[in-house]
């Protein structure tokens, strides 16, 4: 049997999942569904029988397709997440990308290593812009939190911008802290002192 | 002297606690051990974590290596629990329209009543009762397929099992996916505060002395490092001792609700500890005896015959073969190695590996290696009890 094979990608993250399946469809003819919703997540894979379920591996949820695998399943076929000692790099550098693989038990190996290989390949890119998009949203987080701590001084001791900044930055090398650390526990203080 | 590192995987629970406690207090770097704890988001990738080496010990449900070791469920390979970490821990908690329901039918006053209160959850659920779990593989599966069943409910057809990430229970049983749940505490007792539920029995009251977590680890593993292994074997033990002293709940909870392990306030953890759950959305608490033990009663104990339990009861509904079952079950507590192991540091052993589960009504004085030790109780709610023996065919008479 040649037919495309059905493959459920399971990620709540839009963005996440609409790159995974752009890497998968690339990767070849696949039929590709994204399941998003956690709460119904058995009964949507059920309805879907798919051939093969991606999920992150941090994914809280996989517990929940752990119930495919055991004998009634609702696919009423027996699943097995994907291990293959003999191709341990494989499997290896599945892990360590964060892919997990549910497989319909029978598909053949050389039907699944193209569809793991664009996986993994697409899980590394997904999870470095994650890490890009973290860093950045932190920065902005800190900077705005100094901005803030920045006002309550000016205002509250009449200090220019660049004073403000000065005594932030004194006081967090003094205490051995971080400016953002320093700053966020003045706006705290500030505010309840409101 | 530098210390040798063991990567061990947790789920935050109160029942990590002893692992929590060898790091924390130092026990496991007085063995010798740089004990390194990571906390992991489902029960599955914990397994796959174990499994493929990127630990090398973890806080695991008791069925899990059973199972495994079985070759049931997603990544078959044979596990070994080196010790029980816990015993009982579990809460049955159900919607707030069925508890009202239950009421209205009549509720044993007896939070321990676990015929009475099963039979008031019969008579007011739909069907199928729809009941939330953790894992497939866990105690609370296995707690509540042994009550309902007892009780005359038959699965698959009246009780649908699913698993269900415990954050998630609440929103499961909002979207009708679930009528009910049962959680390792202190979950159960949150989602009580929160409203989302209503506490209606500790699962102790189904089987009073069920092994919750093992400490688990590779079968190959413990022949690699065999030195790591009784090192992490003799830390848990003690911390499961320091952590059964009254004096100590405080300090324990205070060590689990930092942000690394729960990352919650340690009043919830500290009542857990101290045998009370939360029973209504007003914050009614009340007593449960044997909530949860980490060391009394020979807790931390690999008793062989309740890994034949778990084996032979995950056989039948599962279609395998009980003797083939109980054989992969015996070989995966490691009663030998906590024999070998902790016996020198003072640990009560029992004269045998396998008891009469379900046997003891009260506590109960028996003989043991040094002397004497107290076991029990340990009935199941129907009084039945279990021969590991005759269960699993290994005797036929």
């Amino acid at each position: 049997m040649t037919g495309s094979l059905k493959i459920a990608v399971v990620e709540p993250d839009r963005d996440r999942a609409m790159l995974i399946v752009d890497g998968l469809r690339e990767a070849g003819d696949y039929e590709v569904a994204v399941v998003g919703d956690a709460a119904a997540l058995a009964r949507k894979i059920a309805e879907l029988a798919p051939d093969l379920v991606l999920i992150d591996l941090e994914n809280p949820s996989r517990d929940t397709l752990e119930e495919l695998a055991t004998a009634s399943t609702p696919l009423e076929r027996p699943v097995a997440m994907f291990v293959d000692r003999s191709e341990d790099a494989l499997t290896k550098a599945a892990i360590e990308a964060g892919v997990s693989a549910y497989v319909v038990d029978g598909l053949k190996k050389e039907r699944i290593k193209p569809i793991l290989d664009a996986a993994i390949t697409r899980f590394n890119m997904v999870s470095r812009i994650r890490k890009e998009l973290d860093a950045t949203k932190a920065a902005l987080a800190e900077r705005k939190m100094i901005d803030r701590a920045k006002g309550v001084l000016m205002s509250a001791r009449g200090l220019s911008e660049d004073e403000a900044y000065s005594l932030l930055r004194k006081t967090a090398m003094d205490q051995g802290k971080r400016i953002a650390e320093v700053a966020s526990a003045l706006v705290t203080a500030a505010e309840l002192l409101k | 002297m530098s210390l040798s590192a063991i990567e061990c995987g947790f789920i935050p629970l109160v029942d990590s606690a002893p692992l929590v406690v060898a790091r924390e207090l130092g026990f496991a770097a007085e063995e010798g051990l740089d004990l390194r704890l990571h906390k992991e988001r489902s029960w599955s990738a914990l397994r796959d974590k174990l499994a493929f080496g990127r630990l090398d010990a973890a806080h695991m449900l008791a069925p899990a290596p059973v199972a495994m070791s079985m070759g049931l469920g997603g990544m078959p390979m044979r596990i070994d629990a080196l010790s029980v970490l816990s015993i009982n821990g579990d809460v049955v908690c159900v919607s707030p329209e069925l508890a009202s329901k239950m009421r209205d039918n009549g509720l044993p006053p007896d939070l321990l009543a676990a015929e009475g209160i099963g039979r008031s959850l019969i008579a007011a659920a739909p069907r199928p009762l729809k009941i939330g779990v953790p894992f497939p593989f866990s105690m609370h599966a296995e707690l509540l397929y042994y009550w309902f069943g007892a009780l005359g409910l038959a699965a698959p057809q009246e009780l649908v099992v699913r698993t269900v990430p415990p954050p998630l229970m609440g929103e499961a049983m909002a979207a009708g996916e679930i009528d009910a749940f049962c959680v390792g505490e202190p979950w159960g007792s949150v989602a009580v505060s929160k409203g989302v539920a209503e506490l209606v029995m500790p699962a102790c009251a189904i089987w009073a002395f069920a092994p919750e977590k093992v400490l688990a680890v590779r079968h190959d593993w413990v022949g690699e490092r065999p030195d790591a292994a009784e090192a992490l074997m003799r830390a848990v033990w003690r911390a499961g001792r320091w952590l059964a002293e009254p004096g100590n709940a405080m300090t324990a909870a205070e060590f689990l609700s930092r942000a690394a392990y729960l990352d919650i306030g340690s009043y919830a953890i500290e009542r857990t500890l101290a045998g009370r759950v939360v029973v209504s959305e007003s914050g009614e608490e009340r007593a449960a005896p044997r909530l949860i033990a980490f060391f009394d009663g020979a807790a931390t104990f690999p008793w062989r015959s309740q890994a034949v339990w778990i084996a032979t009861r995950l056989a039948e509904r599962n279609g395998l073969d009980r003797a083939e079952a109980a054989r992969a079950g015996r070989s995966c507590f490691r009663s030998d190695l906590y024999r070998a192991h902790l016996g020198p540091i003072g640990a009560d052993l029992p004269m045998s590996s396998e008891k009469l589960e379900g046997s003891l009504t009260e506590r109960t004085r028996v003989a043991s290696s040094t002397g004497e030790m107290m076991l029990g109780p340990d009935r199941f709610f129907d009084g039945r009890v279990f021969d590991p023996e005759t269960a699993s065919g290994a005797r036929s008479d």
